[in-house]
């Protein structure tokens, strides 16, 4: 697969017009991270529900077409689901999500990015810390 | 009409074997040279040859081996010398490239001589090498730092760098070409008007000695730093010129074996210049290899190097032009420029442009590109750049163009 089949109608859409873009509040979980190499940023704000679900989530960025998706996407994954569901979470599952096998060493940092800041941001919620691994 | 090559490309293309290979099936098109840029055939020989036949410490031994290498590096900095015009030996030292050499400025000169209150000028169009020692110096002292503006064709704002000379700054640092906008700017004349406020200069010619005539005499500058790796030559090896007089007033850099005349208990006593700011065992392989880089962009001439370069760029510029929902970043004449053409296409970001062009076997730069207040200041957040250089061709800037219409059609622009 070519790494430009990634930019399929799909991803050019979530990209143009965000879903859950934008701030939360009040919000009960908030992270952000860059990648310094791209500069993409990606915000992630979580309103949590009394059964520690995802009641409410928003992202806030800037960057290319396959992190603002992929931020996008992850945040209409995520809601409604337990915090716990994102300790699961996986690199495949980000690529599966994308609709991709695979991205190269260079744009998979794009598409993980928001995987990342999601798994900070619950893991500091729930006072534990996050695996080094961005594969999980 | 454009004017023809100047340069005898397809001749100079066989010099350099990496030139045939291909990306992703595609013939490469290597248009990041102004990150780093490839290596002829005569510069790879000149570090073969330098560890087949004549490897050893230099400066140290008796033996005719360490004589050999210390006669290769000693000519390799006259021959560098040569290059830029450097009124003598001492005038040229080797660094592991333009970060260290305005590193060794911050340290040798600028500790010693910038104080409290002291005004240091930089430009917005720096890059992060010009810019980042130069805050920590200033925030290590109590400086203050000022940021020479751009006009909306990218060029210095001169009066507003004449207006800051009034305030008789320490030290003047400003870049003689910029990596991003292009802009070529006038050292000569900012450098008279600098000495004349009683400023320091230091002028990152990272972009300028591999694409154009550098004569640092000319230029009156007191300090130039440059990377062997941006002309040709091995990474990990860059010159720091310095005036003579400046380096005397300097303090060493790192220190250790080679810098010194005499150690004792007691304390040391530095060696002379050049060699009391090359501390350890020198990189000789790296100045073995950017002299063969100086001796070749030599033999094509440094002014047909410049006219090949304008060339390319007036015929991208005026291609690239043409897109809609382009803009091209820095000034509109080539003339007025070095040879790098930053843009951005619509909302294409651009990283998804880079990867697109890699896909076609483009190579190109994209992000920030070590010039972040200057992308700021554009109010971007990421351009895309195409650099190029003496083996870049027409047929390669049509490649280009070939991947700039198949993000169009990707992203329906």
């Amino acid at each position: 697969m070519s790494s430009s089949d990634i930019y399929r109608e799909l991803i050019l859409d979530y990209y143009r017009n965000p879903r859950n873009f934008g701030k939360l509040d009040p919000h009960d979980i908030d992270a952000k991270d860059s990648n310094p190499l791209c500069g993409d940023e990606v915000e992630i704000q979580i309103k949590v529900s009394a059964d520690n679900k995802i009641e409410d989530i928003r992202f806030f960025g800037k960057g290319c077409a396959i992190s603002q998706a992929s931020a996008s996407m992850l945040t209409e994954l995520a809601k409604g689901k337990p915090l716990e569901w994102t300790k699961e979470l996986s690199k495949n599952d980000i690529l599966k999500m994308l609709g991709t096998s695979d991205l190269g060493p260079a744009r998979i940092k794009c598409a993980l990015l928001s995987m990342k800041v999601l798994k900070t941001g619950v893991y500091g919620y729930l006072g534990t810390t996050p695996p080094e691994s961005a594969d999980h | 009409m454009l004017k023809s090559q100047s340069l005898e490309v397809e001749h100079i293309r066989e010099d350099f074997p990496i030139l045939k290979r291909k990306v992703h099936g595609k013939k490469l098109v290597y248009l990041d040279n102004a990150a780093t840029t490839q290596k002829p055939r005569s510069v790879v020989k000149a570090i073969s040859d330098y560890y087949n036949k004549h490897n050893a410490n230099p400066h140290r031994g008796v033996h005719e081996l360490s004589i050999e290498a210390t006669e290769a590096f000693d000519e390799s900095r006259r021959r560098v010398g040569k290059f830029i015009g450097a009124g003598a030996f001492e005038e040229v030292i080797f660094t592991r490239g333009a970060t260290e050499s305005l590193n060794l400025v911050r340290f040798g000169w600028g500790v010693p001589h910038v104080e409290q209150d002291d005004l240091i000028v930089l430009t917005i169009m720096e890059h992060h090498s010009n810019i980042v020692p130069w805050q920590l110096l200033a925030a290590e002292k109590g400086a203050r730092i000022e940021f020479v503006g751009i006009t909306a064709d990218g060029k210095l704002d001169e009066g507003q760098f004449e207006e800051l000379m009034r305030e008789s700054p320490a030290l003047v640092a400003f870049t003689h070409c910029s990596n991003v906008l292009g802009t070529i700017n006038e050292v000569t004349k900012l450098c008279s008007i600098a000495k004349k406020s009683g400023a320091t200069t230091v002028i990152d010619g990272a972009q300028s000695v591999p694409h154009m005539a550098v004569d640092v005499q000319k230029m009156d500058c007191d300090f130039l730093a440059f990377s062997g790796h941006k002309m040709l030559g091995p990474m990990g090896i860059g010159i720091l010129y310095g005036k003579k007089e400046k380096l005397q007033e300097m303090q060493p850099f790192q220190s250790g074996g080679d810098m010194i005349k005499e150690v004792h208990t007691s304390g040391a006593k530095w060696n002379d210049l050049p060699y009391k700011f090359e501390a350890g065992t020198q990189n000789v392989e790296g100045a073995v290899g950017l002299s063969a880089a100086v001796d070749y962009l030599d033999s094509l001439g440094m002014d047909r190097v410049r006219q090949h370069e304008e060339d390319l760029v007036a015929y991208a510029m005026e291609r690239m032009g043409a897109v809609p929902g382009i803009t091209i970043y820095g000034p509109t004449e080539a003339s007025e420029r070095g040879g790098v053409v930053s843009f951005n296409l619509g909302d294409v970001h651009p990283h998804d442009m880079a990867s697109i062009l890699d896909e076609e076997g483009v190579a190109v730069r994209s992000g920030h590109h070590c010039a972040q207040p200057l992308i700021e200041y554009l109010g971007i957040s990421a351009a895309t750049r195409a650099s190029f250089y003496v083996y870049n061709t027409r047929e390669e800037v049509d490649a280009l163009m070939d991947g700039l219409a198949k993000a169009r059609r990707i992203f329906c622009i």
